[in-house]
């Protein structure tokens, strides 16, 4: 009640109790129910279901793809992101508006998309196919369906600082005779270091968990191009509950490992900005 | 004298300012996002209109199409107001008064984001389905739930719900409570508070979280097909009929489709573009974490 005490504004047992009869309806007894319904499966069961081969080539298809998405997409969104922030050309808008596609285009419009594109007759493919290459129905299709719907978190978390970023510091370290790439180096990269790596890990896992656009692109072939969601969606549709329930489960515990490492990384970042608390 | 200015300039000059490196990053940065950003949009216009016109227009008024886009928009209807007011609700308790446990409900706010959609859908399933835990006493009331329009809504609840509450909770932290302190000295009521003092400093930051939270009910896909039961002509949203469309192999119906919500999609952006304008400091102020 001390709550009451510091506030003269009312209402706050109105908001309160709203906000947490809404999240328990609609978050919290779904994923109570879920974690139930995979304890109901026992320990020795859920280890069988886990550790089957098919799930298992699931989850290293998924964790792989997903790390290669992020690499990449670490690659080229931290050059987006500069691009943005510090250079001025024609259409710059446009490629800012741009980065903000893979959020709103829907999954699965994206992933039909990719596949489209990345078909042996697409646009892509086609040519990539000369050369040998394939990229739809292969694992290489899930790496790219992964980075293109995970790409924005990239930008959007290291554009703000490399904008933030003053001028002075490189000024000063010019000034004292420092090279271009010693100043990338050792007074760019440090600063925005915390904010890129929230942002990779951000990114790796909106990866894990994505399910549309990756699905229409993968090919979806048991221990080869299937996708941890997938096989917990498949599993629904044999009508084996607890299967769903047990793999359901481990994807939330490898959301929860992820919230706290982005969280982790995010306290260290606001700290580095000298805003933390 | 001629080493002097150009010692001057180099000073001057940031980081990857030559011109040498900035049209190489330029150059790269330009053409990936044309090729990863660009051309994915270009082609599923390109594809619905492979046929011309008149056949795009037959596939966008099929009645399954129809049908679809209609319960695209009916879930929308029900959800984004629902998550306007949970947002606000939201974002005001956590924002205008202090109590232990403050940080766990931001976090608890903020973790829908975080679930996978398929996480999402297979536990509304063990809720609400014949096997979960409320099914049998839903059972026995008569209500459908499951595989039916409330599921759809539900799951798309789930998914939404952080959006608004998301673009308010930075906002309003930096706004802090003087204003609201001042209104409610003055003698104004609670309601009359929020009305007239809190609503009008975010109403910009609401809207757009309201778009947000629009674009991605009426894109949802992962959770809506696995609580939808994926029964056709009664539970298939707009990105379900697209599947069903694809796995028919009408692809060019597909893409079709497709092109209602790549145009909400592109509208999307381009308010967004105008809200960032006209909204200035209201939207997107907050750290962009996320």
């Amino acid at each position: 009640m001390s709550a009451r005490r510091k506030s003269v504004i009312p209402g706050f047992g109105l908001a309160l109790g709203t906000t947490v009869l809404y999240l328990g309806v609609i978050v919290l007894l779904p994923l109570c129910a879920l974690i139930i319904k995979a304890t109901d499966v026992g320990v020795a069961q859920f280890w069988m279901i886990l550790t089957a081969p098919r799930t298992l080539a699931a989850i290293r298809v998924t964790a792989t793809m997903a790390l290669a998405a992020t690499a990449f997409n670490a690659v080229y969104g931290l050059l987006l992101a500069w691009v943005l922030a510090r250079y001025r050309f024609p259409g710059k808008r446009l490629l800012d508006a741009l980065v903000d596609i893979p959020f709103a285009l829907p999954t699965a419009v994206a992933g039909l998309a990719l596949t489209a594109l990345f078909a042996k007759n697409g646009w892509f493919g086609a040519p990539l196919d000369a050369f040998g290459m394939s990229v739809a129905y292969t694992p290489l299709g899930i790496a790219i369906a992964m980075a293109f719907t995970s790409i924005p978190f990239v930008v959007r978390t290291v554009q703000p600082v490399i904008e933030d970023l003053g001028t002075d510091v490189e000024e000063a370290s010019r000034s004292l005779g420092a090279s271009d790439w010693q100043i990338v180096r050792k007074v760019i990269f440090p600063s925005i270091f915390p904010a890129f790596l929230a942002g990779c890990s951000l990114a790796f896992a909106r990866c894990l968990g994505e399910f549309g656009a990756v699905i229409f692109i993968a090919g979806n072939q048991p221990m080869r191009t299937e996708i941890v969601a997938l096989l917990a969606f498949i599993r629904l549709e044999e009508y084996n509950y607890g299967a769903a329930a047990a793999i359901a489960c481990v994807m939330l515990a490898m959301a929860f490992a992820m919230l706290i490492v982005t969280n982790l990384i995010q306290v260290w970042h606001l700290r580095y900005l000298g805003r933390g608390d | 004298m001629a080493g002097k200015q150009s010692q001057a300039q180099r000073m001057l000059t940031p980081v990857g300012g030559d011109p040498l490196t900035r049209r190489i990053l330029l150059a790269v940065v330009l053409v990936v996002s044309a090729f990863f950003l660009l051309a994915p949009l270009v082609l599923i216009f390109a594809s619905a209109l492979s046929q011309g016109l008149d056949v795009f227009l037959k596939n966008l008024t099929e009645p399954a199409t129809v049908y679809a886009i209609w319960l695209t928009l009916l879930t929308a209807l029900v959800v984004v107001p629902i998550n306007i007011l949970f947002g606000l609700a939201a974002a005001w308790t956590v924002t205008k008064f202090d109590f232990p446990g403050r940080t766990l409900l931001i976090a608890l706010i903020e973790l829908p984001y975080s679930i996978s959609p398929i996480v999402a859908g297979v536990a509304y399933l063990f809720v609400y389905g014949t096997q979960g835990l409320l099914g049998p006493v839903i059972e026995q009331l008569g209500i459908k739930i499951m595989f039916a329009l409330p599921a759809i809504f539900l799951a798309s609840l789930f998914v939404t719900a952080p959006f608004v509450a998301r673009e308010l909770i930075p906002l309003m932290q930096v706004q802090g409570t003087d204003e609201e302190e001042a209104a409610v000295t003055l003698g104004a009521s609670g309601l009359a508070t929020f009305i007239r003092v809190t609503l009008p400093n975010v109403k910009w930051a609401v809207v757009y979280g309201a778009i947000l939270c629009n674009a991605r009910v009426m894109g949802e896909f992962g959770a809506v097909s696995v609580v939808s039961g994926n029964i056709r002509g009664v539970t298939t949203t707009l990105p379900l009929q697209i599947e069903l469309l694809f796995h028919d192999y009408n692809v060019v119906g597909a893409f079709t489709a497709s092109t209602v919500l790549a145009g909400v999609a592109l509208l999307t952006i381009l308010l967004k573009v105008v809200l960032e304008r006209f909204g200035g400091d209201e939207v997107g102020s907050g750290p962009r974490l996320h």
